[in-house]
């Protein structure tokens, strides 16, 4: 690891990624020309793909599309053969593990739920709140009041708080997967990335996180995967179809709808 | 932080340690002040084979704080406890002078038997008791260190990092056993006479061992508990549990796993210097794959994951071994292995989920 931003930062320590990040031309994600490849299979093609600040953003494709391979390099878990992926104007992601793009201000859920299941659900949300993740603060951590209320406040808006001494094991599906985005909120991400919110869950739950997510944009940017068509038309303003690694179309959903392609190999399936 | 808040939800360690506090004060008595003969007297060799369960429960304790919290499966801890132990055998090989039986004042007999002329560098030193302590501590800690950095760094995880804890005992126990790496080969270092100048033989000094044994266990799992209440304890869990998880909310889990890591193979470095005084020897054997795995199965028959437990584990254990050892020598392995393979499939928390309903994280 190293480049330009991890330079600043070491003459600057008080500062947080997300202090030096440069959103100045309103775009928020620039992922370019990105390729990877396993094992021969090409997950991405020379992707390119762009998320402006505040967006609801919903990227649909059929299975194998490259919509989790995307999440995958944007969260520096897998590394593309070609391409770049920027950060607001000035950090490089690709320089970035997991930990720090995290601390960079981008939260992911995974597709199935993953939370800390033998942790209460007021736990979880502990372990992911924002502030130092070193060995030592943690040892010697403590919850202040104004984290206390911050958590509380996050309850309110994951609709968990009767449950917040409950083991997260014991939560239903659906309300792991909103646990699962209380605890990117405590990150306080900029970019959230989620994958299938809505998975398994039933129509009423369908709905709560839907309001959910719609309530997120605006103060977050969201990129939301998603498989569900009923779900998409529900909150996004903007879709953006991926097929065989690359993006097929792009716009706001009655559009892509309409096109003969995206008919072709998704939506007509 | 005070004692009240690491025990609060503590209830099996309370009581370990009250009967830790009770044992410790009335074993000296019963020994020294009882005389030999009446019923109440604990026989000097009672009162060190106590001492040498609680440097076992310690080692225990120190592997359920990374099996049991971390989730690491180490099948390498008696390398540490080994190594502990060397330091402190290498400390009182150097205080028989010219007690050996070549009478020579600085080289330890066995360097004379192989006609070595000086001592090799790695024992300067350790005609110090501190700076043999100083080892106990640093060479078992860097050891974890430099192997944790290189396994957790390349994200070797599961049954992958267990195998290569067992070779890493392993390939210590054949370096040890050759004679020219200068630790005494197979015979180990033995034939100890006197520890900080009190005769190891005399009733008093085995006494002061035992209670050093029992402060340096509730030292050990004060320290665990301070861990496991920590934060860093809830990191450490949430590591075990769902490792990608706390990598995506910005954790360095490599670097937690060695912090903890390190400091369990302190903790077991120091039981083994504890030891060692108590046993008389230490050889190659202690570096054998299975020892690393019966302490696995002390845990497992305690419960993991309540750090109590542990040390209630590596008792019984240990005393059914002692004692079938004694009755019927050839029983033991077939009891060890039944013994795990029952707590597997009857007892998945141990004895401690028999005991409370304290939770288990």
């Amino acid at each position: 690891m190293g480049g330009q931003v991890e330079r600043w930062q070491y003459l600057n320590p008080g500062k947080t990624f997300a202090e030096t990040l440069n959103i100045s031309h309103e775009t928020l994600l620039y992922v370019e020309g990105v390729s990877v490849t396993f094992d021969g299979f090409r997950a991405l093609n020379d992707l390119s793909f762009y998320v402006d600040t505040g967006e609801l953003r919903c990227v649909i494709g059929p299975n194998g599309a490259g919509k989790t391979t995307m999440m995958d390099v944007i969260t520096g878990k897998t590394r593309p053969d070609k391409g770049m992926v920027y950060f607001g104007q000035t950090i490089d992601l690709l320089e970035l593990d997991e930990p720090a793009v995290a601390r960079a201000g981008i939260g992911r859920k995974f597709q199935k739920p993953t939370v800390f299941e033998h942790h209460s659900v007021l736990e979880n949300l502990e372990l992911a709140m924002a502030g130092d993740k070193g060995v030592f603060a943690t040892l010697f951590a403590r919850l202040s009041g104004p984290q206390r209320d911050r958590i509380d406040e996050v309850l309110g808006i994951i609709g968990l708080n009767e449950l917040a001494g409950r083991e997260a094991g014991a939560l239903s599906h659906g309300q792991k997967q909103w646990l699962e985005i209380g605890m990117l909120l405590m990150q306080d991400p900029l970019l959230l990335l989620v994958d299938e919110p809505v998975a398994g869950m039933t129509h009423q739950e369908m709905d709560r996180t839907a309001e959910l997510l719609r309530s997120l944009a605006g103060r977050h940017t969201v990129v939301v995967v998603e498989h569900d068509m009923d779900f998409v038309r529900s909150i996004a303003n903007k879709v953006t179809v991926l097929h065989q690694g690359s993006v097929l179309a792009e716009g706001r959903m009655e559009e892509v709808q309409a096109d003969a392609r995206v008919i072709e190999v998704y939506l007509g399936a | 932080m005070r004692l009240s808040q690491l025990l609060a939800k503590d209830p099996g360690g309370q009581i370990m340690l009250s009967v830790l506090l009770v044992v410790t004060l009335a074993v000296p008595i019963l020994n020294l002040a009882v005389p030999e003969g009446d019923a109440l007297h604990v026989s000097t060799y009672a009162v060190t084979l106590l001492g040498k369960y609680l440097t076992y429960a310690l080692l225990a304790v120190a592997v359920d704080l990374v099996w049991g919290y971390l989730g690491i499966l180490s099948l390498g801890h008696a390398a540490f406890f080994a190594l502990g132990g060397y330091g402190m055998g290498m400390y009182l090989m150097r205080q028989i002078g010219s007690r050996g039986v070549y009478g020579d004042p600085v080289l330890p007999d066995f360097m004379v038997f192989l006609n070595w002329k000086e001592l090799p560098w790695f024992w300067w030193g350790f005609d110090q008791f501190w700076f043999a302590m100083l080892m106990v501590v640093l060479i078992p800690g860097l050891l974890a260190l430099v192997f944790g950095w290189l396994a957790f760094r390349s994200r070797v995880t599961g049954v992958y990092l267990s195998i290569i804890t067992q070779a890493l005992t392993y390939a210590l126990m054949l370096a040890f056993f050759r004679n020219e790496m200068g630790f005494g080969g197979n015979n180990g270092l033995t034939d100890f006479k006197d520890l900080l100048g009190f005769n190891l033989q005399a009733d008093g000094t085995r006494i002061g061992l035992f209670v050093a044994s029992a402060l340096a266990l509730a030292s050990g799992y004060l320290a665990c508990r301070a861990v496991v209440t920590s934060r860093l304890g809830r990191v450490a869990v949430a590591i075990r549990d769902a490792e990608g998880r706390a990598r995506f909310i910005g954790y360095r889990v490599e670097h937690i796993k060695l912090a903890i890591f390190t400091f369990s193979a302190v903790l077991a470095g120091i039981a083994g210097a504890l030891y060692v005084p108590q046993v008389g020897i230490i050889n190659p054997g202690e570096f054998s794959p299975l020892n690393s795995i019966e302490v696995v199965i002390w845990v497992a028959v305690g419960g993991r994951a309540t750090l109590y437990g542990a040390v209630l584990g590596a008792v019984l254990v240990n005393y059914g071994k002692t004692y079938l050892t004694g009755a019927m020598p050839d029983a033991w392995l077939f009891a060890l292995g039944g013994l795990f393979v029952l707590v597997t499939l009857f007892l998945p928390r141990g004895a401690a989920g028999l005991l409370g309903k304290g939770r288990a994280v």
